[in-house]
């Protein structure tokens, strides 16, 4: 009468297409809560999914209902004190009783909060980036392998066959098959030339022995030239691509003059650069140097809070993430990045300074630097010096930023470096 | 007719058998218990559509329960935001993922979750596949309103036509278009008329002849060219529609001038789906109360002749308990009735009444009481929905038990009055009361298709009918957007109170 069916294993996810509609529907408010998300995290730690949360009254679905007011009935349980004809006062808002079953259509909450997936998080994160698709894809990719040969097997796409071995196989096969009857075949053919030696060529025993011997040809030629268990296919294995560890130095001007929303655009910068590196290297250390007139290297905690007022001297930092280098990052075991963000102020003398510093110290020993000046003035002196830099030097890269959508440039040769 | 104990208290007589011992399930074990269920549920007479019982993963539960208990569901952002809140509530533990979901249709599939133990499978079982199947099949609005044959191929029709849309015109031009018939499903409802029946093929089959017929029929009325000008006294004469229109979305499927032929169509499979839940709506309490009426009553059968054990019992019996509980009004956990407490123990009472009748209950139930149990209880779920079930069968001892009293609130007094208790007094008045609190007439705002400006500005005027001088609630704006949407043209709305005055409630000029 009944069927029991088991579907444990069939129709998982349907509501996938259903919660990709809800994400795109509510993709401005999500975008927003992902804003503050990333400013809450650390560099480091960009890759996991984040609980959002969105005021319920914009996702409501609308019915008609009734509003307050006008006279209503309403029946409830648990009478404990009232008798017919009783006046009460009202109860307050909220108590529970008497008012109501709350708002129609809401759930009682403020908010709605639900959990967003790390490639959901992620595709978000990008949206503001204005990251190429393709680099969007590589970023998020799974760290990238490396196809290595691995002797060969016995079954394998077509295109991946290997003749040689093949034929090889087919000898040997063919060899085996054969050597019974050749064997027959020989001492049949033997004893044949001894009859016909004999002088009785012509005698039944003769034609037998004929006779054996086109059938033991015919089994000889029956063995197949090639068959199916002769095909040998190269086989080809996924080896993860050397990993090796890199350092990335951060480099942040605190200065008077760079407020909240700077440090946020140098924040992403920096997170950018270091996703960027995630894929590339098994293990990435991260250096803090942030400076005004004196550089310090600090934690990333106090990397981003401090701000100190006063002047610039932007070789400090370069002096220290040199000595740094030399101090704990050998770069024949170490891959450096850095990445370097300020608002272009820097004392006057300096930036000739900075120039020499990096061209002949820091450049020889980097394998990438990224420069951002987040500013609307006129270029200062600092950034006339890089151009100098850039032009001489394939490892550098700078960009003037006003939003986060410029970001990406500065990333442009590195990620097409990477793509090709 | 054997007696049943309320409580199990099993005849020390009986040989002990149990079914299973231990808590875990198997195929074998579910498919003996639902044999014995079903066998003793055939001994009390339940007629049901044949069972197909699905054992699913907690997270295919979220998925049926996101998509409203319809097993095939077109796409929408709305199922998305159910599934999230869903997952999230049962993430927290907040909510048991146990009885509840079972789907109207013919086999009747009721669901199974794999970390169930098997006691709650049982539960379940009887809870769903007898309980509420029985009253599926039984019940006369699911049988004027639903064809439990043909729903399924319906709603898979539903599906792949809407997925067709989305790629012809785009997801969305056709979210739009279901955020706003969605808006307006409670609307959608004939109350009155017999649905016709549903079946994919001949769905197929008259759509496009439905879409050639209906353009036609709609670019009659908005004829832009009258073949003679009619007098000017005609034209006030002559209102469209003649009489007021319920069905709101009907309304719109047939006369909107500016919607394509797809956009009706969909406007339709949102429609019939609407009237598919209709009797759902109408039955919650009576719904319910069977079917928790009947897991108890035939568990407790089977416990009596010795097949389930006391732990197994003791298992069942709390999780029965917790889900009939009423907090009562002044707890913090109240939120309104339950209705599985109130429709158990209505059906409960009414067995009573038919078994061991008091004076009282003789007086209020004469035909009911010392008659045969299976048969009225049988009558009752057939012949009723809430609100009729109520003001027939609640009786004074249960509003007692209840401690059901009645509280008007009235904006024009300064305080709530109590209009009625649990006396010899306020009974019929108690009973009246909660039964109309379940007349979905009064719940929703009555609102109609009034006219619309045939020979003007194509408006259409709306008429909320008010009730009790209930106004309409904060949402009424939005919701003439999503009506004009729909309509293309100015969308009015208007109150009428209960001396004829008709007052303007909103607008939304297109």
């Amino acid at each position: 009468m009944s069927q029991l069916v088991d579907r444990r294993l069939s129709g998982k996810n349907r509501s996938a297409v259903n919660r990709q509609r809800f994400l795109r529907r509510f993709k401005g408010q999500i975008r927003k809560a992902v804003t503050e998300a990333v400013s809450g995290r650390k560099v480091a730690d960009l890759e996991r999914g984040e609980k959002i949360s969105i005021p319920s009254k914009d996702l409501s679905e609308p019915i008609f209902h009734h509003g307050p007011g006008g006279r209503r009935n309403i029946v409830h349980p648990g009478n404990q004190e009232f008798v017919g004809g009783d006046r009460v006062d009202r109860p307050e808002a909220g108590a529970g009783s008497g008012g109501g079953k709350g708002s129609p259509d809401g759930e009682g909450m403020d908010e709605f909060v639900f959990e967003l997936s790390k490639e959901e998080f992620m595709e978000f994160f990008f949206q503001d980036l204005a990251l190429p698709d393709l680099v969007k894809k590589q970023l998020a990719a799974v760290p990238e392998v490396k196809r290595a040969r691995a002797g060969f097997v016995s079954q394998g796409n077509p295109s991946n066959l290997h003749v040689v071995r093949s034929m090889k196989q087919a000898i040997g096969r063919r060899l085996t098959m054969a050597s019974g009857p050749r064997e027959a075949l020989r001492e049949a053919e033997e004893a044949l030339e001894g009859l016909i030696a004999q002088g009785l060529g012509a005698s039944p025993e003769a034609d037998e022995l004929r006779e054996a011997i086109a059938t033991l040809k015919a089994r000889i030629a029956a063995v197949p030239f090639i068959d199916t268990w002769d095909l040998r296919y190269a086989n080809r294995v996924d080896q993860p691509t050397p990993s090796s560890q890199a350092v990335m130095f951060c480099l942040l001007d605190v200065s008077g003059s760079m407020d909240e929303n700077r440090k946020n655009i140098a924040k992403r910068f920096f997170m950018l650069l270091y996703l960027f590196l995630t894929k590339s290297y098994e293990r990435i250390e991260l250096v803090f140097i942030r400076h005004h007139t004196v550089a310090s290297e600090v934690d990333e905690e106090n990397f981003f809070s401090a701000r100190e007022s006063g002047g610039t001297v932007v070789s400090s930092a370069l002096e220290l993430m040199r000595e740094i280098i030399l101090d704990r990052y050998p770069s024949a075991a170490w891959n450096i990045y850095a990445a370097q963000a300020s608002d272009g102020d820097n004392w006057e003398q300096d930036s000739l300074r900075c120039r020499e510093l990096l061209t002949h110290s820091i450049l020889p020993l980097v394998q990438y630097f990224a420069y951002v000046e987040i500013e609307a003035r006129e270029p200062q002196s600092l950034w006339r010096e890089y151009e100098l830099v850039r032009a001489s030097s394939p490892r550098f890269a700078m960009q003037r930023i006003l939003g986060l959508e410029d970001i990406y440039p500065v990333f442009r040769e590195l990620f097409s470096k990477k793509v090709t | 007719m054997e007696q049943l104990a309320p409580s199990p208290s099993p005849d020390p007589a009986v040989q002990r058998a149990p079914l299973s011992e231990g808590s875990e399930w198997t195929f074998e074990l579910l498919d003996t218990y639902d044999r014995e269920i079903g066998r003793v549920a055939a001994h009390f007479g339940l007629d049901t559509y044949p069972n197909q019982i699905e054992v699913i993963t907690s997270e295919q539960m979220i998925d049926a329960y996101s998509s409203v208990g319809m097993p095939v569901g077109y796409h929408h952002w709305s199922y998305g935001k159910q599934f999230l809140s869903t997952q999230k509530s049962y993430k927290r533990g907040q909510m048991g993922l146990a009885y509840e979901i079972v789907i109207n249709s013919s086999p009747c599939i009721a669901y199974l979750m794999e970390e169930n133990t098997m006691t709650m499978q049982a539960l379940v079982i009887a809870h769903a596949a007898y309980g509420h199947n029985s009253f599926f099949k039984g019940n006369y609005l699911f049988r004027t309103w639903t064809d439990a044959e043909g729903i399924l191929d319906y709603l898979v029709f539903a599906r792949n036509f809407i997925a067709e849309c989305e790629q012809r015109h785009g997801e969305e031009a056709v979210e739009n278009l279901l955020d706003s018939c969605h808006a307006l499903m409670n609307y959608g409802v004939d109350r009155y008329k017999r649905p016709a029946k549903l079946s994919m093929a001949k769905e197929q089959a008259r759509q496009t002849e439905r879409e050639d017929y209906l353009q036609s029929q709609v670019n009659d009325l908005w004829r832009t060219l009258p073949p003679k000008e009619a007098s000017e006294a005609e034209k006030k004469e002559r209102r469209f529609p003649a009489e007021p229109q319920e069905n709101l979305l009907y309304f719109i499927e047939k006369n909107a001038p500016r919607l394509e032929p797809w956009q009706r169509e969909i406007v339709r499979i949102v429609r019939k789906i609407a009237q598919y839940f209709y009797p759902q709506r109408q039955t919650q309490v009576m719904n319910e109360g069977w079917a928790t009426f009947w897991h108890y009553t035939l568990l407790n059968h089977l416990y009596e002749e010795g097949k389930l054990t006391d732990g197994f019992m003791l298992e069942f019996l709390q999780s029965h308990t917790n889900v009939v509980y009423q907090p009562p009004y002044y707890s913090r956990m109240y939120s309104g009735i339950n209705p599985y407490a109130l429709g158990f123990a209505m059906f409960t009472d009414l067995r009573r009444i038919c078994e061991q009748p008091s004076e009282e209950d003789r007086r209020w139930f004469p035909e009911l009481a010392g008659s045969d149990w299976v048969k009225s209880l049988d009558f009752a779920m057939r012949n009723f929905k809430d609100e009729s079930f109520i003001a027939q069968y609640l009786s004074p001892r249960l509003i007692r038990e209840l401690k059901l009293f009645a509280v008007v609130d009235d904006d024009q007094e300064e305080k709530l009055e109590i209009a009625a208790i649990h006396d010899d007094a306020g009974y019929r008045a108690v009973r009246q009361l909660l039964a109309e609190q379940y007349n979905l007439g009064n719940r929703e705002p009555n609102i109609q298709v009034y006219d619309v400006n045939v020979y003007g500005d194509r408006s259409l005027t709306l008429r909320h009918y008010m009730h009790n001088r209930r106004p309409l609630g904060e949402s009424t704006p939005e919701m003439l957007r999503h009506i004009a949407r729909l309509w293309g043209y100015t969308v009015r709305i208007e109150s009428v109170d209960q001396d004829g005055i008709v007052g303007m409630a909103g607008v939304c000029e297109v």
